[in-house]
């Protein structure tokens, strides 16, 4: 395609509207309009100029901003889908049976679309790629042509231009004073003033012109950030459970640091103690004030050598609360969440028919004795231990688990009078006597609990790429939305003087400039022409 | 500390209420809205009562906050009244940029009805669980309820255009929805007297009910129960017996007031309409008469401009450092989360349309409305009704 050379000697690209340099209207189809369209400068767009191959059709469906505005409408409809019923993270049934259970039909088919998993759904990242393609080719197809307009711009404009600008009035008295106090009073408003042959071309504020491009460069960063925790090794989430007084390995750190629970803490808010929160704590009952592990951070030190104790030195002590994290190394520890856990029982030996008990004994439910000697020939040998007892399939009692929710033991107690043992099976609020009638009884006297933090380790490596999008993105909507590109031409036709100004936006702004600029002038202020055009239509 | 504290908003509710008739008076003693030089005696007035009340109201936030230890935006009285507060602050500023009263006499009523509609939440001082005891509550929640207080100006000035753009002289879809959105302002006032005559009088009664899992429970209602909870069982005596009772599933003690709102507005409207025998919208038509429409659609554009980064900044950027710090991730796609993110494309797709596809004017105006809807609903739906991980803030 060939370039359009205009009449005032810049040669301009294929398919510009507006010369670049003087902004005489170089397609016909403009001539057309009482005000110019400035949105773009006039400039070539490449998806204005050409429409033949497969790869413009494609450019050209990208860099509408109707299929950008569409896309964004689907995904905030889409979205809205998402929020009619809680997502699969925050429910703690399995999603083929919660949904229904809980919403009926509905729910059903809410679970059966896959809405439970909207925001993970592949249409859902397809939606939001396509926004990130048609970022990338909007901003493309719009920034190169505007910035060579802007940068080849002439300070002497042609009339066509001037005359359809929104702002724009003529002077037939010329008084040269005029002009340098008007140059004098854009200086002063921190206008760039520039001169050619007696014409003014008064600029402030281009800069704001790139702020929709830098806020689409902070989003397409973004959103690359949030694919880069796809990437193997940028990211962990990991769910740490640490019982008190134990140490843990920290996941994902290759074994490097450990971690030592002295103490889960949970505090409630006292409402003798707190009057200012008397009534509302009678009102929601008991509200919690902390959740709070106190933790040591271990490193190896040394090689790792299986089977053996590894070497540890100190990191830190920290006490981990919710929105005060412990940090190492690039991980985050948080405090997640706690439970209570069974941790021994006691049992006093006891002769069933006097009730009197000769003995006690407590069992430490994750690593409990084989035999437990009480003294005066009264012993109590663990046949059987199962933390989290069931019965199986078979009607044999079985584990579920290691963690001891469901402790049950098979006892055999030897006593004076029973030197051969007797048998007996113990579960929570069970007894069984399988040999038949015992002369004495393993009488439950209490348990030991202990908390178990709930601790979340997280590592994300793509964190400062999302920062710096997000950076950039508050810095160019600030850019483009606080500062606006105002021009103000005043120059010499036909020996009259023209003003006509433009901004981007602001136009109430831009007017009352000129209004101080004029001051002390003799000069008129231009006119709205698109204030007259509304109310022709009005009128009419 | 705490009792100075309401007394000033309440001072501050007052107050706003006479700069409301004084904003009406300046229209009515000013021939040209246009003109943003001269702001006539009424107006000073309305601006001046304006900004004490404003004071006055940032006095009520400091000393609640003196005496809370933690700002006073943690659940959806504080959050409501504090968004009202920043509606108000927010004309103050667009008003001296802009210099017209006419904004006023829009903006005022709406934050009016946000202050009245927060008072009627349980306004006792309440803790902060573990999970707000952070800096980042005063910082996020107070940017993102400015910004939006900003997006709302946008509101009051698409009703602005809307009102005098519309011809009112035949029915048409557009004067249908004008008139809906005038109905929902008088549901506000309808649940706030339905709310406020029922906590006067301290009407209370409780029920027997079995939620959805068979679980047995007591409820307790604070207006007569239309709707009774599923299996409802009366133990108030003289309480009144519910006139349809709800499956589990639906929550029937929030179903009630919003049924008791929609009967009290609908009253309200109906005799407003017989009072002035005409269209809500036709009424305040003469109101706006003198003023230029393509400067109402500046202020509207304006203000999405300069609220949609505040915005961005308060409802997704520090929120999701906060949720980084205290949920160990930035985004969880809660609920609230969501919302935040539906607005903020909204808004998106407005200024795309404003820039690009040239929606000025009245489809503009639309969308303003538009967005505010979107703002009420995360403000009052997802807080009460969706809830999620920021369900502390629905009571």
């Amino acid at each position: 395609m060939k370039d359009v050379k205009c009449e005032c000697g810049h040669v301009n690209p294929h398919g510009t509207v507006l010369c670049e340099a003087c902004g005489k209207i170089l397609d016909e189809e403009e001539n057309k309009n009482h005000l110019l369209d400035m949105r773009y400068e006039g400039s070539a767009r490449r998806s204005q100029t050409y429409n033949k191959t497969i790869i413009d059709k494609i450019w050209n469906f990208f860099s509408s901003v109707k299929v950008g505005v569409w896309l964004i409408v689907i995904t905030l409809i889409a979205s809205i889908l998402g929020t009619i019923l809680p997502q699969e993270m925050y429910i703690d049934l399995p999603p083929e049976v919660y949904y229904q259970q809980e919403y009926g039909w509905f729910g059903k088919l809410y679970y059966q679309l896959g809405f439970h998993d909207l925001y993970g759904s592949w249409w859902y990242l397809l939606l939001i790629a396509l926004i990130g393609i048609s970022l990338v080719i909007c901003s493309l197809d719009r920034v190169v042509p505007l910035y060579k307009a802007l940068k080849a711009q002439r300070v002497t404009r042609h009339e066509g231009f001037l005359k359809r600008q929104r702002i724009f009035g003529v002077n037939h008295h010329i008084d040269d004073n005029d002009l340098a106090i008007v140059k004098q009073h854009l200086l002063q408003k921190h206008y760039h003033v520039r001169e050619e042959n007696g014409d003014l071309l008064a600029e402030k504020g281009r800069f704001s012109r790139w702020g929709p491009y830098v806020n689409h460069v902070g989003l397409i960063i973004f959103l690359f950030g949030g694919m880069l925790r796809f990437v193997p090794g940028m990211y962990v989430n990991e769910n740490l459970w640490i019982r008190e007084g134990e140490t843990a390995v920290v996941p994902e750190t290759g074994e490097q640091f450990y971690l030592q629970n002295n103490q889960f803490i949970l505090q409630h808010y006292d409402k003798d103690k707190n009057k200012t929160f008397e009534k509302a704590l009678e009102r929601a009952g008991d509200v919690v004030k902390n959740y709070q592990s106190n933790v040591v951070l271990y490193k190896r030190s040394g090689k790792k050598i299986p089977g053996e104790t590894p070497k540890l030195k100190k990191v830190k002590e920290y006490k981990v609360r919710v929105n005060h994290p412990l940090t190492f190394d690039g991980y985050s520890v948080y405090q997640a969440s706690f439970r209570s856990e069974m941790n021994a029982m006691t049992f006093a030996l006891t002769n069933k028919k006097t009730k009197k008990p000769v003995g006690e004994l407590k069992i430490n439910l994750l690593n409990p004795k084989e035999k437990y000697d009480l003294g005066n020939g009264y012993t109590v040998e663990i046949l059987n231990y199962f933390p989290d007892f069931e019965f199986a399939k078979n009607g044999e009692p079985s584990t579920k688990s290691r963690v001891p929710n469901n402790p049950a033991f098979v006892f055999r107690m030897f006593t004076p009078e029973k030197p051969k043992g007797e048998t007996s099976f113990v579960a929570i609020r069970q007894t069984i006597e399988p040999f038949g009638n015992n002369t004495y009884k393993m009488a439950f006297k209490g348990i030991d609990t202990k908390n178990v933090s709930g601790l979340i380790v997280r590592k994300d490596s793509s964190l400062w790429v999302i920062i710096l999008g997000g950076i950039l993105f508050m810095i160019g909507v600030v850019q483009g939305a606080y500062w606006n590109h105002r021009r103000i031409w005043v120059q010499h036709k036909n020996g009259e003087v023209w003003i006509a100004a433009h901004t981007n936006k602001n136009w109430y702004g831009l007017k009352r400039e000129i209004e101080r600029v004029l001051e002390n002038t003799k000069l008129d202020l231009p006119k709205d022409q698109f204030q007259n055009e509304q109310t022709d239509k009005e009128g009419a | 500390m705490a009792t100075l504290s309401s007394n000033l908003l309440f001072i501050a509710f007052i107050l706003y209420l006479v700069a409301t008739l004084f904003f009406g008076g300046s229209i009515k003693a000013k021939k040209d809205l246009n003109d943003t030089k001269t702001t006539n005696k009424w107006g000073k007035i309305a601006v001046f009562l304006t900004i004490v009340g404003f004071v006055s109201q940032l006095g009520y936030f400091i000393t609640r906050w003196i005496a809370a230890g933690h700002a006073p935006v943690s659940n959806m009285f504080e959050f409501t009244t504090f968004f009202g507060m920043a509606l108000v602050g927010a004309f103050i500023v667009i008003y001296f940029i802009y210099r017209t009263t006419l904004l006023g006499l829009f903006t005022m009523p709406v934050a009016i009805l946000v202050i009245a509609y927060a008072s009627m939440f349980p306004r006792d001082i309440s803790p902060l669980i573990p999970a707000l005891q952070s800096y980042w509550l005063h910082i996020h929640v107070t940017t993102a309820a400015i910004g939006e207080a900003i997006l709302a100006i946008s509101f009051a000035a698409g009703l602005i255009y809307l009102v005098k753009v519309i011809d009112q002289t035949k029915p048409s879809k557009r004067t249908f929805w004008l008139e809906v959105v005038m109905f929902a302002l008088v549901v506000v006032i309808g649940f706030v007297a339905v709310s406020s005559i029922f906590s006067g009088v301290g009407y209370h009664e409780k029920f027997n009910w079995t939620d959805k899992h068979g679980n047995e429970d007591v409820m307790e209602y604070t207006m007569p129960a239309l709707t009774g909870p599923h299996k409802a069982e009366l133990l108030t005596e003289g309480g009144f017996q519910p006139l349809v009772e709800m499956p589990a599933i639906i929550n029937a003690k929030k179903l009630n007031t919003v049924i008791w709102s929609l009967l009290a507005g609908g009253v309200l409207y109906s005799l407003i309409r017989l009072i002035i025998r005409k269209r809500i919208a036709a009424a305040l038509k003469p109101l706006v008469k003198n003023i230029k429409l393509d400067f109402v659609d500046e202020i509207s554009y304006r203000s999405v401009l300069i609220g949609f980064p505040v915005f961005t900044l308060g409802a997704l950027v520090f929120a999701m450092i906060w949720a980084q710090v205290a949920w160990s991730r930035f985004w969880g796609w809660d609920p609230k989360e969501v919302w935040a993110l539906i607005t903020w494309l909204f808004y998106a797709a407005f200024l795309h349309l404003r820039l690009s596809k040239g929606w000025h004017g009245e489809k503009s105006a639309w969308l303003a409305v538009i967005g505010f809807v979107i703002i009420m609903f995360n403000l009052v739906a997802v807080n009460l009704v969706i809830a999620g991980l920021h369900s502390y803030a629905g009571s």
